[in-house]
Formats: C-alpha cells, structure tokens, sequence
C-alpha cells in the first residue's frame, strides 16, 4: 500500500518533466502554428495580422511563460484547445482512445493466445524438427514488417477470396460489436503477430531456463506428469519474462499504431498525434503525449502488480 | 525373499553416444526391506547418477541406461524392471513407490506454489484425494515431520521458511504416499551442522515409524555412521568397495576408502588439533590483527519516507586479536555474522562501530603491501572468468597502484610453483582449472601483496573432501612459510579442528566463547558451543541419535538505539574463556 502510494507521487514529477521536453521540442521544429493552419494564404498575412494572431493564440510569448499558462490550465483539468477542430483537446483524445485501446487489447489477446503456447512448444520440443520450425516462424514473424504484413493480408483477402476488411465510417464497440470486430480484427493480427513471435520466443527461453531448474526436478520425482509439470509447475515460473515483454509492447500500442491506423484507415490515436504534429496544433500534441505517457506509466504499475501476483519472493519497494 | 531392490550391473552414459561416455559403469547391489544404504563418493563419481537412475530421473538430464538392470519389487509383489519401464508406469511409480529428497531444499521446492499445495499435490496424485481431504492430509504430513503450528505454514510460500524447515517439507513431500524406498541424495549438505543433525534425527525416526528402506547418497563417510546399515564407496563411476557399515569403517579394504576414512578430515572432539604455534611460547608479540568492539548493523526501513525503525544487528561488539602465525577459526552458523565480520575487518561492509588495527609486515622493495587480503568460499565464482591467470594475479599489483614488471612476474611464478600449479598456468584461463586448482589460484592472488593476514571466508567448503584435505594442508605449509596470519570463517568443525590455533564461536553477532582449540574443542564451556560440537558427525558415533529441535533461529533484529548489555566472561585455564548471559 505504502509502494503503491509512493508509485503514484511520482506520477506528477514524470508527467512534468514529459510536457516540458515536449513543449520545449515541439517548439524547436521550424514552422508555426498560423503557417500550418492557413497554409499558403499565410504568406498574405501583414505583419500586424500575424501579430495580432499570435497574441490570440498565446505564442507570442517566451516558452516558458506558455508553459506556465498551459500547467495552471492542466491544474483544472484543462488540456487547451485544439487549433485544427477547435475543440477540447480532451475531448479529442478520448474520443479516439476506445479505438487504440481495444486494438491495443485485442492484439494483445492474439500474442498471449498465440505466442505462450508456442513458446512453451518449442521449449518442449527443443531438440526436434517441430521446435525448430516453431523458433523459424517466430523469426520470421518478428523481422516481417507489420505494413508488408498488412498489404500481404487485404492483398489476400480481395485478391484470394474477394473479400475486404470492413471499411468506411469506425462503428464504435457498444454501437455495433460485430462490424467494429469486423473493423479491428485484421489490424489485430497485424499487430499481433509480431508481438506473438516475441512472446514465443521470450516464452520459449524462459521455459527452457526454468525446466532444468530444480523444482521442476522434485515435481518430477513426485510422479507429476509432463503435462503438470509444464503447466503447473514451470510455466508460472517462467511468465515474468513474458508479462514485462508483454507490458512494454502494450504501452508502446497505446500511443497508437500509425502505420497499420493508416493502411487500415482507422480514426486511431497514432494518426491524431502524427497529424496534430504536422499541424503544429501545439495544444493537441502536448496533450497526447502526456495522456500516452499517463498510460505507460499506469501500465508498468500494472506490470509491477502482476510481478507480485505471480511471483511471491518478489516484495514491492525493497531493494 | 526377493529384496526390495536389486540393482545389477548398471551402466549409464550421456550425451549422443551414452556408450562411449559412460559415468556409471557396472554397479550392482541390493536392498532389503527396511533397510538403508548409503552411497558415498566424491563429486563426480557418479552417485547421484546412480540415485537418478533408480527412479528414471536421469532420462530428464540427458542420461542413458546403457546396460544392466534394476529391479523393483512392487507393492504388490510383482516384479519391475525399471530400465525398461514406460514413461507413464513411472509417473505411477515416483511419489508412491520411491520417494526422493534432494540436496539444495531452498530451490527443490517450486517458489510460487505453497508448500500446502506441493504437498496436497502427491496426495491428489497417487491417493485421489481433494479439497479439504487433501489439505487435511497435508497437515497431517507436515506434524510428521514435526513442524510447529502445521496449518497455518501450509499457506507459506517457500521463501518464507528456512533451508531446514524446507528440507522437512521436501521429506514430508517425498513421504507423503509411504514410498516404500525413499533415496536421499546429499540432504544435509547445503544445511547448518546442528540443523544436518536434526535432518538426520528426523530421516532416522521417521524410518523406524514406516519401515521404508532408504538410499543416502553422501560425499561425508563421518554422515552415514549414524544411520546406515550398509555402505557403498564409488570411485570414478564404479563401486570401489561395499559391505556392512562397521566392516567397512573398521577393516576398510580399497585404497580409496582407506583415504575417506584416513586422510580426509574427520572431527575427532579436539584430538586432531596442530600442535605447533602456542601463543603463551612469544607472549609479547604485537599482534597482527587487532578488533575492538566491532558493531555492524544493518538498517531495517519501513513506511513511506523509509525511515528506519529498527536494525539488524549483524556483529554486536566483537572482539579479538590474531598473532602472525596464528590462525583464529570463527565458527557459527549460517546468519550468526561470521562472514559480516570477515567482510567489516576488509572494509568490504562499512562497521557501525569499533576498531581495528593491523601490523603492516616489511614487504620486498618496490611494492605496496596491504596487510589484509582475502580468499573466498567459490573459487567457480570468484576468478574473472574473461582475464588471464597472470592477469588475475596482476589484478591487487596493479589495484595498489604498483607495475607489472619482472619482479612481479618472478613472484608471480615462484607463488604459483609454491601453490603447486603448473609453470604454464599464468596464459591459461580460470574455466581450464579445476574446483581444488582455482582455489589454490585464490591463494596465490591473495598472497601476491605479501600480506600479513588472510581472511579465508570458508576457503575449503566448496571443495570436495580429498581436495580440501591437500589445500589445508598448503594453507598450513604456507603459514609456517610466510609467518601468515590467518582468519579462517567455517562452519565445518572438522576442518576448523585441523587449522586452527585459536577458536572463536560467534552466535547472534557475539562470540560466546574463545580460546585455544583443543581446549575449546574438547571441553566446549558454552551450551551454544557444546550443541555446535555435539551436532558434528563423526565416525566413532554410531547410530546416536540427536533429540529434535523445532525452534526456529533467533531475529537479529532489535529496536532502534538498543544496545546490549557489557560483556561478562569466565575464565577457564590460560586461554579459554565463555560469555556469561546476563
């Protein structure tokens, strides 16, 4: 409790120190915020129109003093307002937060399915041809660039079978659950079958470790059977490689995947950020980055809790 | 009557051609119903091997039956060999029929199980029992092997118990199911002399409770005096000698079991201590190495600043000196601060409190002595495995600031000749070496600096016991050579009883008693000490058995600011004194 406590005042200090390297670097990349927005009728701007613009939008003043005004807009739970929809940038974010976080889920899902068996298949067939094939097809999977992958999928499908991924407008999960699985489930393999292959290979040599270790030796000469031994007894054991390889992927997918968004068209977190960038919508990046940093940080915290679930040596807040 | 089993002509092999590398050649021998043999060996003579094989472990580490037979009588009395046993009449056959304990309890037990649900887990197995049966039966187990306050330890997870407590667990584990063999492979060995001597009081009862025969693999003879009715003696993968144990302990016939029971070192109450270096023949010499009232406490933090609210006290107010040429044994348990004192004395952990001095010796011209240097229990983990032995003894030259010139390198071969290593060894790598080799290679980087003490933290206990005889033997030419003093930390009596001059048992941080070491071996003063010796096997006694203990270490950990009360000693003749409780 007292960890848990301690964790989470740091949160405060990581996020700050976040926004400011943001704030500071977004502002070092040349171009500006009336440029990206009026495009080339920017050039038809008199000097005391852009001024007049600039003090509108608060960047005529030193980055520091915008930073001020930023962070007491933050206290109230302000994060601005975004310069290309003109809309809270919270309110822009968690609009598309549901999409990138049930991919981010679902791929997830389709590793751990997926990745945990093999691994523990090839572990158990080390010296044969099977395991061999198991430890090939990881390989490739993990060195497959995920947009070839996901040509090589719509190629397939149109072309093989003349089907298509559902397109066209995103039906959020509670309007309609079946044309929004429609929608994700190729992006979900896509992003997970490289996230399986790591997950299989990580499993596989956590499980070889553990299955010379030697419980899994005293489990044996209690007449427990391959199968106990693999499931209940090494397999536990051999999870936490697993779950902090697992953790670091899923923080990295909740700040979006812009490729696989992009090739699948899909109104992600990735895109947003990667336009508002381009934009210069200084207000929407800011506030992207510290709500995808908010999540990193909650699910390493997750992870840590899951260290402790499944391992009991393992004390939280000891050195 | 058909005996329980039989074992003849066993040969087992590994790798891919297991009939050209064989480790277990042609071993034969029986065993009767409620009886115990005892294996003995060193490392490497394949009796774990042989143990393996017996319940088919082996086939798991790569192993391959390649001739021979053993033959298990069954419960009901038929007739199996197990070299040809399939995979799933074994699974039926290990955990109901044959148990097994194994050496290390504290990485045996699966870490993330609870020992209730390890030890439900052979009842579900072979008895079919579940839910609160299981747990019931489960407890049941655990008070056979007397541990206290059973049902709330089934929820513990194994790190919160101690290696003895866990290796009771292992054998309520392994007995669950009244296996009628129980094999028993170096139980003790990673444990404490007074908890080895509750493990061997436990195994002794619980076999006369239940009849079962049992297979005790050990690599020390002294062991197995207290409870095996026959030995056998491997040597290099074959039974060298085996018979009755007093025929084998009294009239020995192999040379190889001659030198177990001769030249190894056995405990013999004091009798074997040196004779040389009496410290009352220069009473006013200036000691080598001088501790005063040595304090190391750990902080115990807790709460959400980590302030500390208690500490752990380590070494409470040691004190000692060490004349050159004198070898004062610490002695005491695992956790009784031997080692942290050991490491205080080397600025390895920073004392709380006290003092030390050491005389610095005259060293040869050109290089810096530090008076103290040090040889540690792992001679596997304590040599960098990536340098070069002339690069290793280089190492304390160079980290005193001196150049590796010809003076260092004549030293350099002149040790490692002293040692008793080849010439060639200074471009050879640590992985060439063996256990014995490296250790004498830790000897010689420590004497590199010409130093005046040398603390060895269990210099010996890795090593096997024929091995470990030859470098106590070094340890002592060397002294008498060098005028070195030595600090030798062990928990092993019978080692400490062939080097030492002087002993010191320490106990919760404190020594308890000192003096000089046949006297203290042979009249221990303190009822500590006098557990400590009593716990010590030895061949001379046979069949003893020890009353069971079940109390649990003291915690070191005290409140903050506490301080214990001043010492009061009583003398016992010249050099022989015990700590008084208050």
């Amino acid at each position: 409790m007292t960890y848990l406590l301690r964790r989470l005042a740091v949160f405060p200090l990581v996020l700050i120190g976040v926004s400011i390297v943001v704030f500071v670097a977004i502002r070092m990349v040349p171009g500006d915020a009336i440029t990206a927005m009026l495009g080339t009728e920017a050039g038809l701007l008199t000097p005391a129109q852009r001024e007049a613009l600039s003090v509108y939008f608060g960047i005529d003043q030193p980055w520091f003093v915008q930073y001020g005004r930023w962070l007491a807009g933050l206290l109230h739970g302000n994060l601005g307002i975004s310069s290309t929809y003109g809309k809270p940038v919270l309110e822009i974010i968690l609009e598309r937060f549901p999409l990138t976080l049930e991919l981010a889920l679902l791929s997830m899902l389709i590793a751990l399915v997926v990745g945990v068996p093999a691994g523990v298949f090839a572990a158990t067939h080390n010296e044969k041809f099977s395991g061999l094939g198991v430890r090939v097809a990881a390989m490739i999977g993990q060195s497959t660039p995920n947009f070839v992958l996901a040509l090589l999928i719509i190629y397939t499908l149109s072309a093989g079978f003349g089907v298509l991924p559902a397109m066209g407008e995103f039906s959020p999960l509670w309007q309609d659950p079946l044309r929004n699985l429609g929608q994700l489930i190729l992006p979900a393999i896509t992003l997970g079958f490289a996230f399986a292959a790591s997950v299989t290979r990580i499993s596989r040599s956590a499980m070889l470790d553990v299955l010379s270790d030697d419980y899994v030796r005293t489990a044996r000469s209690k007449g427990v059977s391959a199968r106990g031994v693999i499931w209940r007894h090494a397999l536990p054991n051999a999870l936490i490689p697993v779950v902090t390889l697992s953790g670091i992927e899923f923080g990295y997918l909740l700040g979006g995947a812009v490729i696989v968004e992009q090739i699948y068209a899909l109104p992600g977190l990735g895109r947003l950020v990667l336009d508002a960038i381009l934009q210069r919508d200084y207000a929407l990046v800011q506030g992207a980055v510290l709500f995808i940093a908010f999540n990193f940080m909650i699910v390493n915290l997750l992870v840590d809790l899951a260290y402790v679930a499944l391992d009991p040596r393992i004390r939280l807040g000891e050195q | 009557m058909i005996p329980l089993l039989s074992v003849s002509g066993l040969s087992v092999g590994f790798g891919r051609t297991p009939q050209a590398s064989e480790v277990v050649r042609g071993v034969s021998f029986e065993l009767a119903d409620g009886e115990t043999l005892a294996i003995v060996g060193e490392s490497g003579s394949g009796k774990s091997v042989t143990a393996l094989s017996i319940n088919r472990l082996v086939d798991f580490g790569g192993g391959r039956i390649t001739g021979g037979s053993i033959k298990l009588r069954r419960a009901d009395g038929s007739i199996l060999d197990l070299t040809a046993a399939s995979e799933p009449q074994l699974t039926k056959i290990r955990g109901a029929e044959i148990g097994m304990i194994f050496q290390e309890p504290m990485t045996s037990l699966n870490p993330v199980l609870t020992i209730g649900t390890q030890i439900e887990e052979s009842f579900r197995l072979h008895r079919g029992l579940t839910g609160r049966q299981a747990t019931a039966a489960a407890k049941d187990a655990l008070d056979r092997v007397r541990i206290p306050d059973a049902a709330r330890r089934l929820k513990y997870t194994p790190n919160q118990l101690s290696g003895g407590m866990l290796q009771r667990v292992m054998i309520a584990t392994a007995l669950a199911c009244n296996p009628r063999l129980l094999i028993a492979d170096e139980p003790t060995t990673a444990l404490d002399v007074t908890v080895q001597a509750q493990i061997m009081a436990l195994l002794a009862e619980l076999k006369r409770e239940t009849g079962m025969s049992m297979i005790f693999i050990t690599h020390d003879i002294g062991l197995v005096a207290g409870i095996a009715d026959k030995i056998m003696v491997m040597q290099n993968g074959q039974a060298v000698e085996q018979g009755e144990l007093n025929q084998i302990l009294d009239q020995p016939h192999h040379p190889y079991t001659r030198h177990l029971l001769q030249d190894v070192p056995h405990f013999a109450s004091g009798r074997a201590t040196r004779p040389d270096g009496r410290r009352d023949r220069a009473p006013d010499a200036e000691p080598a190495l001088k501790v005063n009232d040595l304090v190391v406490r750990f902080p115990v933090k807790s709460g959400f600043f980590g302030r500390a609210t208690g500490a752990v006290h380590a070494v409470d107010g040691v004190d000692f000196d060490l004349m050159p040429g004198e070898t004062l044994a610490i002695v005491g348990e695992s956790g009784s601060g031997k080692s942290t004192t050991a490491r205080a004395v080397l600025g390895l952990v920073r004392s709380t409190r006290g003092s030390f001095s050491a005389s610095v010796r005259k060293a040869a011209a050109g290089q810096s002595a530090l008076p103290i240097q040090m040889v540690f229990q792992n001679p596997y983990a304590s040599l960098n495995p990536r340098l070069a032995i002339e690069s290793i003894l280089a190492e304390p030259i160079i980290a005193t600031g001196g150049r590796v010139d010809a003076a260092t390198r004549a030293k350099m071969a002149t040790l490692l000749k002293r040692v008793g290593l080849p010439e060639n060894s200074l471009e050879r790598y640590p992985h060439e070496f063996s256990g014995g080799q490296r250790q004498r290679l830790c000897i010689a980087r420590a004497l590199m600096l010409n130093p005046s003490v040398v603390v060895l933290d269990e210099a010996v206990s890795a090593l096997d016991v024929s091995v470990q005889a030859k470098v106590l033997e070094l340890l002592v030419d060397l002294q008498r050579e060098f005028g070195l003093a030595y600090l030798f930390i062990s928990h092993d009596m019978a080692v400490v009883e062939r080097i030492a001059h002087r002993i010191a048992v320490i106990h919760a941080g404190q020594i308890v008693e000192i003096g000089d070491a046949k006297s203290v071996l042979s009249a221990p003063k303190h009822a500590y000490t006098k557990k400590l010796i009593a716990a010590v096997p030895t061949i001379d006694r046979r069949r003893e058995h020890f009353e069971l203990d079940t109390r649990q270490v003291p915690s070191l950990v005290r409140p903050l600011g506490f301080e214990p009360g001043p010492a009061r000693w009583e003398q016992f003749g010249v050099d022989h004194r015990m700590r008084v409780e208050a």
